[in-house]
């Protein structure tokens, strides 16, 4: 009796366990099948070696060249801004901060977090872009440079929780060994407890990245979408995720430009599965040592 | 007439409300070592990491009384100048996850110690602190080696060359064996007993037979209290408190 109960617990413990990867498996099938039709019709030198996205002309361009280059100057520009002040957060809290303000920061960082894309979109909008526009004297507020800004506010609390659990997983007496020899705190923690912590540090940071790249609703609201190849992070540019989005409801289906949404969805997967895939190298890294 | 290196007096130290140092007032020799026994709980690190003011960044701990070093008080110091002069080892061998070299040759070069020095300077300060510590001809073909990948014996000498590169006066040594096998251990006792010759030496040990060993003078903590201090021959063949003799020999503890 009780040895079926088991089997059958186990069973749909094993189910539950192996979900996601048929989930990940169905996805990215699911992915490739539409996008190699879009390649066999339209042709993979076309679609990555040209810069026009322009859908709906005659002929259709699908150049995603433009696409991938806003994706990447917003992701990069947030990165700039998120990663030394998500880290110097994380710093602070584990290192610095007394025991009553770090509670209240790690809780605060945390409710970041669950601010939902769209709210932060909105205040982006609202808010950031007309100030960005007077500020920097710019035609527009809605620019790559604000993409970064309202991206690098989201991948924050990811950067400094991981940060905070690899800083704060170094032993202690790595420091303390550092500090008996004289160093100050600020050298001990610089050379000796951010060293230590650099794998997990750098775990942080592509996982910030992943949910940089993969963002799509705040990104749509503030950069102003224009799919051209920008020549300064000033400008307005269209991201991967704001194209799939802002024309999926508009395509045909089965047609060629509903295709070619699947195919930049494809692409976009394989750069989040290659930062994924890095920060777990980096993490596993650093549970080895 | 031995000089007098370090002097405490009436040192009281507590975390929160809790006191774990009561009353406690000695001096330590210098060019000797000190060791001091004691069962668990009784104060013993605490004691030493107050000599050189590690526990100053323990949460909720505090102190009345005065140490000196030198008939200087140790709390009116810079705090990184004091560690510099008052060097630390711990229980746990603990080298920096940089290479053998690297691990020797850091406090130098945080402290400014090379400043003006040629550039060579480096290397012979690793090799002098490893050869002191009995480490180089164990190491000198592989000092760009992790010292993650030495065994803990070695490990342990390696923190022991990592003091000596400062050039320290006083090195305490906080269970420095607890974690080694008798052989390290004695090599690691060995070079103590070598140490002494140049430093002031303060060792915490749960193991009394150590104390006996290497020991000029040795302290006996109870609950926080000093319960007797004397030259180790005397201490353990004819003690005066009834405490001490009981730890010694075994009754508890």
């Amino acid at each position: 009796m009780k040895k079926t109960k088991d089997k059958i617990i186990e069973k749909i413990i094993f189910i539950c366990g192996i979900l996601s990867i048929i989930f990940v498996a169905l996805i990215f099938g699911f992915l490739f099948k539409e996008g190699i039709e879009f390649f066999r019709d339209f042709g993979l030198k076309n679609f990555l070696g040209s810069a026009v996205w322009r859908p709906t002309s005659v002929p259709p361009q699908f150049g995603i060249l433009s696409l991938i280059a806003g994706s990447v100057l917003v992701t990069v520009g947030a990165c700039i801004i998120a990663v030394p002040l998500g880290i110097a957060a994380a710093l602070y809290i584990s290192e610095l901060a007394p025991k009553a303000i770090r509670d209240i920061l790690k809780s605060l960082v945390e409710l970041m977090a669950a601010v939902p894309s769209v709210v932060i979109g909105f205040v982006g909008m609202v808010i950031v872009a007309p100030y960005v526009r007077i500020i920097l004297n710019l035609p527009t507020g809605l620019t790559a440079f604000t993409g970064s800004l309202v991206l690098a506010f989201m991948a924050m609390p990811t950067i400094i929780t991981i940060s905070e659990d690899a800083i704060r997983s170094v032993p202690k007496q790595y420091k303390d060994g550092a500090l008996a020899l004289g160093a100050t705190n600020w050298q001990a923690i610089r050379r000796v407890v951010l060293m230590a912590a650099m794998p997990g540090i750098i775990a942080a940071i592509m996982l910030g990245i992943g949910r940089v790249i993969g963002e799509t609703m705040a990104v749509m609201m503030v950069t102003g979408n224009a799919a051209h190849i920008p020549h300064s992070i000033f400008e307005p540019v269209r991201t991967m995720t704001a194209t799939i989005a802002a024309e999926m409801g508009e395509t045909v289906r089965e047609s060629l430009h509903y295709r070619s949404l699947f195919a930049i969805g494809l692409i976009l997967f394989l750069i989040t599965f290659i930062v994924n895939f890095v920060a777990d190298l980096f993490s596993g890294r650093s549970k080895n040592q | 007439m031995t000089k007098i290196k370090m002097n405490i007096a009436n040192l009281n130290c507590f975390y929160a409300k809790k006191q774990v140092l009561e009353n406690i007032s000695l001096h330590i020799n210098a060019n000797q070592i000190l060791s001091i026994i004691g069962p668990s709980n009784s104060g013993k690190t605490t004691f030493l990491r107050t000599l050189n003011r590690m526990s100053d960044f323990d949460a909720d701990y505090w102190r009345k009384g005065k140490v000196f070093l030198d008939e200087k008080d140790i709390f009116s110091m810079n705090m990184e100048k004091l560690r510099s002069r008052v060097g630390m080892l711990f229980a746990m061998p603990m080298p920096l996850p940089l290479s053998i070299f690297e691990n020797v040759a850091y406090a130098p070069r945080r402290l400014n110690l090379l400043k003006g020095k040629p550039k060579k300077y480096i290397d012979e300060i690793v090799e002098t602190s490893l050869r002191d510590a009995s480490l180089w001809d164990e190491v000198k073909d592989r000092l760009d080696e992790s010292a993650m990948k030495m065994s803990g014996g070695q490990q342990q000498r390696l923190c022991i060359a990592r003091i000596l590169a400062i050039d320290p006066e006083v090195i305490l040594f906080d269970e420095p064996c607890s974690g080694l096998d008798p052989i390290s251990t004695a090599k690691v006792e060995e070079t103590m007993m070598a140490l002494k010759k140049r430093y002031t030496i303060v060792l915490v040990t749960n193991n009394v037979k150590q104390a006996s060993r290497v020991g000029d003078v040795t302290a006996f903590f109870l609950m926080g209290k000093l319960i007797e201090i004397d030259d180790t021959a005397k201490l353990f063949v004819a003690p005066k408190q009834k405490e001490t003799n009981d730890y010694i020999t075994g009754r508890f503890g």
